[in-house]
């Protein structure tokens, strides 16, 4: 599998999520700078985490102008696997491509910590092969990650399946404790109707080495390739 | 916490550890200590030096506006009445600029083309103009009106003062110009060629052609007048009272409760928390250990990073409180199987124009000094923070000290809590009388008096010796240092497992001393370490000469502390925890 790392200003994973594709799970990687909008030969795209041109405006409001978007959106349009992790999850937000907005986190601070996400669908480009109920460990480190949506999207969202991961205990139970930032409906991750785009606000490629504390994340990375395998 | 927090996060780069002190003093002067650690390729080191005359130099990032003009000798100013109007002139950080300035010049360095590269600190233009041609022999030659800038009429003196944030000059070398500034362009970001190196070693700035200065590179740096104040011994009568002849407190229990809900011990993760620890994928071991620890990738090796100082123990005595902070600091290394390799530090203290902050700056500097040469730790840079004062008081001398180690097997990494059930516990190192300046004294007594500790040298040095090889050869499970709030603090933090409760453990201790000296002295050169194998430690410690005694076994659930057949502590961890995490809770209801 090739997959493409795209890089705008202010990434600060870029070089993590290339590092976890590459040197832990042996895949193929290369980085996508944002003017580009070439993606030929890539197999799945990454939108990795930071602070794309600051943040200073609504998270990924500006990066979704970039170049690299259109390209993004016609790859995604086509079926092909993509993956938002954490400012990568908001720009596609913020690009159309999923649904709903992220609001500061409940306790209005940053929150880095190792949070427990449980596995609600093995349908989707990140969790194929995933049991469903299965628990996560992965770190979170964001500000605004509180997931919102008016109630009767989110029930749409709900009874199409496409809600990936909710914020659990460690033994998966939903628990207010647990829900780090306030999200609604303990919501972590989600998918598009087609299922071949995901975003969510922990980040596998911080837990993809038991050195980090964490293996957990790694099995995302290898649900790409078996999508890909499956599709 | 905020401004860590705004800058790193974005940044990208992770805040890995630290440590949080309170004391009354630091109430109108609060300190900012930061230490930023960075890998190098050794064969790849760019210096700031201006090489080569007819190069190019080049201003690169933020415009430059009239922010912080006269920010240093404003940071070298005492705060009184009045002084509120001047804090405005601290500069406004623009973390994503950074983030993509450093991206950019990462990237031009790489071509080969660059010369030489310094950012632009306190004073600006002016310091790493004539700084990087003193450094080279050169002269440097710019002419201001081609400095980006934000705002209109800037006279060259504002100009070349100004201390906007996020700015570099590199030299490239004449004739590959347009390579570096392609890279500069790709990341959005303009460099533009203000001026050249010259043969002449001066600093000279023009505005629109017009000569404004022309000054000799050594007058503003190597030649620029050096201070000799005048400094008096510092003597502290709070040193002076006994405070073994305080009342010992009535339940040791109670006690130990008090000192982990003291904010200088409790638990800080509402504070971590609020800083990205794990960005870049190599923290081993996060904030709440020791020292923090990264891994080195491409490489079996890691660092270990601690920062110490005790701004109690300086006050009472600065030789003695310097010299401790280093060897805190290398032995917080040293307890994650590190080898200390390195050593920085900030030196935070009151106006030294007063004979008496100049006597603590003196004597400070001589502790510290001689603690790196013993330890053998070089002191590779530093920072001083002077004129921490409002309304004439100073703050207690603050000598903060950065120490990094190496690991050279990052699997060898040890961590401050117990690990196995029934894995065995030794007490490394001797307990003595030491009460003076500690955490028991100010917290149930409410003074800050006595000596500080004694420290020995040698016996910190055959300590850390220990501790690395006994990491290394796989003998050591966990290793904690025993400082702040004494053995029952120490003891209680290796029970517990960072933030969840974790296993709990049975001592008896030596005795000798009287109960509560014996579980709060604060006595330096000691470490709690664990071992499931009794021999090996045994021979471990005989060879490096360092006192050892086996004071317990790893387990139960509850802290239980005895002596001579007494009960000293005796408490279910979860009680000991809870006040532990405490600050959490206080901090979260004050802000809400």
């Amino acid at each position: 599998m090739k997959v493409g790392v795209v890089v705008f200003p202010g990434s600060n994973c870029d070089h993590d999520t290339y590092h976890a594709l590459k040197h832990v799970c042996g895949q193929e990687a290369r980085f996508v700078w944002h003017k580009d909008s070439d993606l030929s030969g890539l197999d799945a795209v990454v939108l990795p985490g930071g602070f794309a041109y600051g943040d200073y405006l609504r998270t990924g409001a500006i990066a979704r102008f970039s170049p690299v978007m259109r390209a993004v959106t016609e790859f995604a349009g086509q079926g092909g696997p993509v993956l938002g992790i954490c400012n990568g999850f908001q720009i596609l937000q913020e690009a159309g491509l999923l649904a709903g907005a992220m609001l500061r986190n409940r306790t209005v601070k940053f929150l880095s910590q190792p949070v427990h996400v449980r596995v609600e669908r093995d349908d989707t480009a990140a969790t194929a092969g995933l049991p469903v109920g299965s628990v996560l460990t992965m770190p979170i480190a964001h500000g605004e990650g509180n997931f919102y949506l008016p109630d009767d999207e989110v029930d749409r969202l709900e009874q199409e399946g496409r809600v990936v991961f909710r914020y659990t205990t460690r033994d998966g139970r939903l628990a207010d404790e647990a829900n780090p930032n306030g999200s609604l409906r303990a919501i972590a991750g989600i998918c598009n109707r087609e299922r071949n785009v995901v975003g969510l606000m922990p980040h596998p490629e911080r837990a993809s080495e038991a050195a980090l504390g964490s293996a957990d994340g790694r099995r995302i990375f290898e649900a790409l390739v078996t999508s890909l395998v499956r599709a | 916490m905020k401004g860590i927090g705004g800058y790193g996060n974005a940044f990208g780069c992770p805040t890995v550890g630290g440590e949080v002190a309170f004391e009354e003093c630091y109430g109108q002067n609060p300190l900012v200590n930061a230490l930023c650690l960075g890998i190098v390729k050794a064969d790849a080191i760019f210096k700031g030096r201006a090489e080569g005359v007819g190069n190019t130099v080049f201003y690169v990032g933020a415009k430059t506006g009239r922010d912080g003009i006269h920010g240093a000798t404003m940071a070298s100013a005492e705060f009184g009445e009045g002084s509120e109007e001047k804090r405005p002139t601290v500069q406004v950080g623009d973390p994503f600029m950074e983030k993509v300035l450093l991206e950019a010049c990462l990237e031009a360095l790489k071509t080969g083309a660059v010369v030489g590269i310094q950012d632009m600190g306190a004073a600006g233009l002016t310091c790493s103009t004539s700084e990087m041609g003193a450094r080279a022999g050169t002269g440097v030659e710019v002419d201001i009106a081609k400095v980006p800038k934000r705002e209109t009429g800037m006279t060259a003196y504002e100009v070349m003062l100004s201390e906007s944030q996020e700015r570099m000059l590199l030299v490239a070398e004449r004739g590959r110009e347009q390579e570096v500034m392609r890279i500069f362009e790709k990341w959005d970001l303009h460099a533009e060629p203000i001026g050249r190196v010259t043969a002449n070693r001066r600093l000279r700035v023009f505005h629109d052609g017009v000569l404004e200065a022309d000054v000799p590179n050594e007058a503003l740096t190597d030649a620029a007048p050096v201070y000799d104040r005048p400094w008096t011994e510092p003597v502290n009568p709070a040193a002076a009272e006994n405070v073994l002849a305080l009342p010992p407190p009535a339940d040791l229990g109670q006690a130990l409760l008090q000192l982990l809900a003291s904010p200088s011990i409790a638990n800080k993760r509402w504070i971590y928390r609020q800083y990205d620890s794990t960005v870049r994928t190599n923290t081993l071991v996060g904030p709440g250990s020791d020292a923090a620890v990264v891994r080195v990738k491409g490489t079996r090796k890691a660092l270990a990073i601690a920062t110490d100082g005790n701004g109690r123990y300086s006050w009472l005595d600065p030789f003695e409180g310097a010299r401790l902070a280093v060897a805190e600091a290398a032995r917080n290394v040293a307890c994650s199987g590190a080898v200390p390799i390195g050593a920085t530090n900030c030196l935070n203290f009151g106006n030294p124009e007063k004979p008496e902050v100049m006597g603590q700056l003196v004597k400070a500097i001589r502790g510290m000094g001689e603690a790196c040469r013993r330890l053998e730790i070089p002191i590779t840079g530093g920072n001083v923070s002077l004129y921490n004062e409002t309304d004439g008081r100073a703050i207690y001398p603050t000598p903060v000290m950065g120490v990094v180690g190496l690991l050279e097997d990052a699997d060898t990494v040890l961590r401050r809590w117990f690990v196995e059930e029934g894995d065995l516990v030794y007490l490394l190192g001797t307990t003595g009388e030491d009460l003076g300046g500690s955490e028991l004294v100010k917290v149930v007594h409410g003074k800050i008096a006595g000596r500080p500790p004694r420290l020995d040298l040698e016996a910190e040095k055959r300590l850390h010796a220990l501790l690395a090889e006994g990491a290394a050869r796989g003998i050591l499970r966990s290793a904690h240092d025993a400082s702040e709030g004494g053995l029952a603090v120490t003891l209680a933090e290796c029970a517990f497992r960072g933030e969840e409760p974790g296993l709990g453990g049975r001592f008896d201790l030596p005795g000798g001393l009287r109960p509560d000296v014996l579980v709060f002295s604060e006595t330096p050169s000691r470490a709690v370490v664990t071992t499931p194998d009794e021999l090996r430690i045994a021979e471990l410690a005989r060879r490096h000469g360092v006192p050892w005694a086996r004071v317990g076994v790893v387990g139960g659930g509850r802290l239980t502390l005895v002596s001579g057949g007494a009960a000293l502590v005796d408490l279910p961890l979860e009680r000991l925890h809870e006040a532990w995490m405490s600050l959490e809770s206080l901090l979260s209801t004050r802000s809400a």
